[in-house]
């Protein structure tokens, strides 16, 4: 080709093209999805009656408990978002020709397949972690876990961790320096803020879990005692490291999706984003109070009065900036002339169902409620709001709404819609009856539990079955896209898609802008 | 729309279910939407700030589901061809960011007084002690010549007729009703959580730390509740079940444990060194 691409191998592995590696990251978060969501798949069936069924070994329970949530969150939800999505359209909608250290980026999706085989490994040495995926000590403790498969899921967390770093750094840098001329800050794309401020918090929070990290693997493999009280260490210092790190994570995890929702909601209304800037800077806020809340995953572990009303009050803040995304997104709306497309029905979805999740965390930011509430099923039912039906929602209409860009071939829109109606009633069913366990104390991560729970479970697994079968109409919507999909045109949408990757042809060409684009300098085509 | 319908249902249902309707229960029930019955101060309290949050956020809920239906109605593209080129309106982003706090302070206050009412009693009558192990609790009675006893769970097989699977133990905690009774926590080992979701109370069983909280049962009964923080293999297997006795009753069953655990040396208890013990033989064998 005359833009000296490489072929074959060669075009993938050695890749410095951020629109390769962004595809790479993509597909491999579908494939690791399929991994966890089976996992996932496995807990329901066991869940599903009362008493032991299919897992006899119930150290394998607690495996998958952990490799579930270790998967979904640093292996599926953070490269689907940030390395796919992330790589793919931030350069492409602040007119980059690439981004700022190509080969860099080769290195944080490699790093991230390393982390992959360590975390396998850690599956099949010794049994396996079966720590949860908060890895608290001493259970953690080679007491505990004498065998190194907890030694080996660090090291993945670890290359993990390096990965999203030299990402962050690198996104922060193209973000920074290399904005087509014209488009100020405060004219950038949302998507591109989320992406910008989701790299901020990754590179100052993913440091504080490898120092955790790092005590914890000192501590079970060179005879220290940072976590273990009799060597005078405390148990309680690694969750605050933890949660230090772990709650900047959850808005790792929805600020992309946040970014991504406001833009489907703004091209399918065909208006510009209502209070870009309040938008803009809800994301910030959101950002820099996810620093200082951690310990709310603590109210139980028996930190002083005091603390946890601070705590209390410090929560509660996150709900305005939070409500005024929700209401931003149905001002957008509003006056609009709406079209229901797939990518618009998922973006709908995410803004109800994360309205749900986020009311229950208000609920649980309760430090006294908590008590009732903290380590049952509502808890699950609460993060699943969020992740599984907030994250996971934006990533499906991410794909929808940008396949035709990525791939040159639009998806099949009657069963985009099937897959979309299959997954919202699945999901519901599956976790909306979570709240009710959780609220007659139904404990989070047992493989068993008392018979008086066995119906809202049955009906969860029946949702997880529905949820399932979502998930095969997706790889066949994603097979007729590749086999059979309509050539899609620079801009399938019309006049409500208005970032700058639509300016260019679907597929784009290898190198996307050869000279800076036009940036019109009104405001509104910012959004 | 049916499914946003069934939501509708699922959450009116999820009110009613919300508020402490069930009196008499001391344990969950089947098909159960809401709490268990409240037993204690505490447990009696969080109920009633639920109710508030409940309808709170299930108002909430209804608004924005409101507003999306009638978005969805109002501005599809049939319905108005043309879209408005509004993206600012200053007064309506003052009230979406204003009212929220309001809502706010109106939860804070109530919750702050929870809080500060479920962490400690002042004049507590009695103590216990309780420390968690894998995967069994013991209790301790300080006021009672350190009288301690471990409770394991009862296997399915020997299980008595009403005895609930997997709640059931061979010796449960007994306290007597409607005196405030300190409760410390500790463990030998892992972090447990003592829970009792019908008393009100949860709280981490964390090595090397003693933390404290406090329960006074209302009337006598049998409550249960389990450990409720990851702590291995058999972490769903080690329940709770707390017997709260009338006064005499219980002056009664404290003469006869006092005799049958009397045999029960605390200081032999793997809780003080177990973990040494282990580091130790760790070392050892990587010594050799």
């Amino acid at each position: 080709m005359s833009d000296h691409t490489p072929t074959g191998w060669k075009r993938w592995a050695y890749s410095t093209n951020h629109k390769d590696i962004g595809s790479m990251y993509i597909m491999y978060a579908v494939v690791m999805a399929l991994i966890g969501g089976t996992m996932s798949m496995m807990i329901r069936l066991e869940l599903a009656e009362p008493g032991l069924q299919f897992l006899e070994d119930l150290h394998f329970y607690n495996v998958l408990v952990t490799g579930h949530g270790l998967i979904m969150i640093f292996f599926v939800v953070m490269p689907g978002l940030i390395g796919g999505f992330g790589n793919w359209f931030v350069p492409l909608m602040i007119g980059a020709p690439d981004m700022a250290f190509p080969r860099l980026n080769n290195i944080s999706f490699w790093l991230l397949i390393a982390a992959t085989v360590m975390l396998i490994l850690s599956v099949f040495i010794g049994g396996g972690a079966g720590t949860g995926w908060t890895m608290y000590p001493p259970l953690s403790n080679s007491l505990f876990h004498d065998s190194a498969s907890v030694d080996y899921a660090i090291l993945a967390l670890h290359l993990a961790g390096a990965s999203s770093i030299l990402g962050a750094i690198n996104f922060i840098t193209t973000i920074v320096n290399m904005r087509a001329p014209g488009m100020t800050f405060h004219k950038m794309p949302l998507f591109v803020w989320s992406v910008l401020v989701t790299a901020f918090l990754l590179v100052t929070a993913l440091p504080v879990l490898a120092g955790a990290l790092t005590m914890l693997l000192t501590d079970r493999n060179f005879g220290t005692s940072f976590f273990a009280p009799e060597g005078g260490g405390d148990p309680i210092l690694w969750q605050h490291l933890f949660w230090f790190f772990g709650h900047p994570e959850v808005y790792i995890m929805i600020l992309p999706a946040f970014g991504i929702i406001s833009h489907i909601i703004s091209t399918f209304s065909r208006k510009p984003v209502f209070g870009y800037l309040g938008m803009a800077y809800a994301m910030v806020s959101i950002g820099a109070v996810g620093y200082i809340v951690w310990a709310h995953h603590m109210y139980t572990v028996g930190l002083g009065v005091d603390t946890r009303a601070y705590f209390l009050l410090a929560t509660m803040l996150i709900a305005v900036p939070t409500g005024i995304k929700i209401f931003s997104w149905i001002a957008t709306m509003w006056g609009g002339s709406i079209t229901f497309e797939t990518p618009m029905l998922f973006a709908i979805g995410f803004i109800f169902l994360f309205t749900v999740g986020g009311v229950t965390g208000v609920v649980l930011a309760n430090a006294g409620m908590d008590i009732m509430m903290h380590d049952t099923y509502y808890v699950v039912a609460h993060f699943h709001y969020v992740l599984s039906l907030g994250a996971v929602f934006s990533m499906f209409a991410g794909f929808y709404y940008w396949i035709g860009k990525m791939s040159g071939r639009q998806y099949p829109e009657a069963l985009g819609k099937l897959h979309f109606w299959v997954t919202f009633i699945g999901v519901n069913i599956l976790f909306f009856p979570q709240h009710f366990l959780g609220l007659a104390g139904m404990p989070r991560r047992i493989p068993d539990y008392p018979d008086v729970y066995a119906g809202w479970n049955m009906v969860s697994s029946i949702g997880a079955a529905i949820a399932g079968f979502g998930t095969l109409i997706f790889l066949f919507v994603i097979y007729r896209t590749f086999t059979a999909g309509e050539k899609a045109a620079a801009n399938p949408w019309g006049e409500g898609a208005k970032t700058l990757e639509w300016t260019v042809s679907s597929p784009p060409p290898f190198h996307s802008f050869s000279e800076p684009p036009q940036f019109d300098a009104k405001p509104e085509a910012a959004e | 729309m049916l499914s946003k319908f069934n939501w509708f249902i699922f959450s009116l249902v999820a009110l009613v279910g919300g508020l402490p309707f069930q009196a008499h229960a001391q344990m969950a029930h089947p098909w159960q939407f809401g709490f268990q019955g409240a037993f204690s101060p505490s447990a009696e309290k969080l109920h009633e700030f639920h109710s508030l949050l409940t309808v709170i956020i299930i108002s909430i809920t209804l608004f924005v589901l409101g507003l999306l239906i009638y978005v969805v109605l109002k501005f599809n593209r049939k319905a108005n061809p043309v879209p408005s080129k509004t993206t600012h309106h200053t007064l309506l982003e003052v009230v979406w960011t204003a009212v929220p706090v309001l809502i706010l302070v109106v939860i804070t206050i109530p919750s702050l007084r929870v809080l500060y009412f479920l962490d400690r009693v002042e004049d507590a009558d009695m103590t216990v002690k309780i420390v968690g192990h894998q995967w069994y609790w013991s209790y301790e009675y300080p006021d009672n010549d350190d009288m301690t006893f471990d409770s394991y769970i009862v296997d399915k097989e020997d299980l008595e007729e009403g005895q609930p699977r997997l709640l059931t133990v061979d010796n449960a905690l007994v306290v007597p009703a409607g005196k405030n009774i300190r409760l410390l926590m500790a463990s030998g080992d892992v972090i447990h959580s003592w829970a009792v979701p019908s008393l009100g109370v949860k709280l981490d069983a964390v090595p090397g730390r003693l933390n404290e909280t406090w329960v006074k049962v209302n009337e006598p009964g049998t409550y249960y509740g389990q450990c409720s923080e990851l702590c291995g293999v058999n972490h769903g297997f080690m329940p709770i079940t707390i017997k709260a006795l009338s006064e005499d009753d219980y002056a009664a069953w404290l003469l006869e444990a006092m005799e049958e655990f009397a045999n029960n040396d605390n200081d032999n208890k793997p809780l003080k060194i177990a973990s040494l013990q282990g580091k130790a033989s760790v070392w050892e064998g990587s010594n050799e």
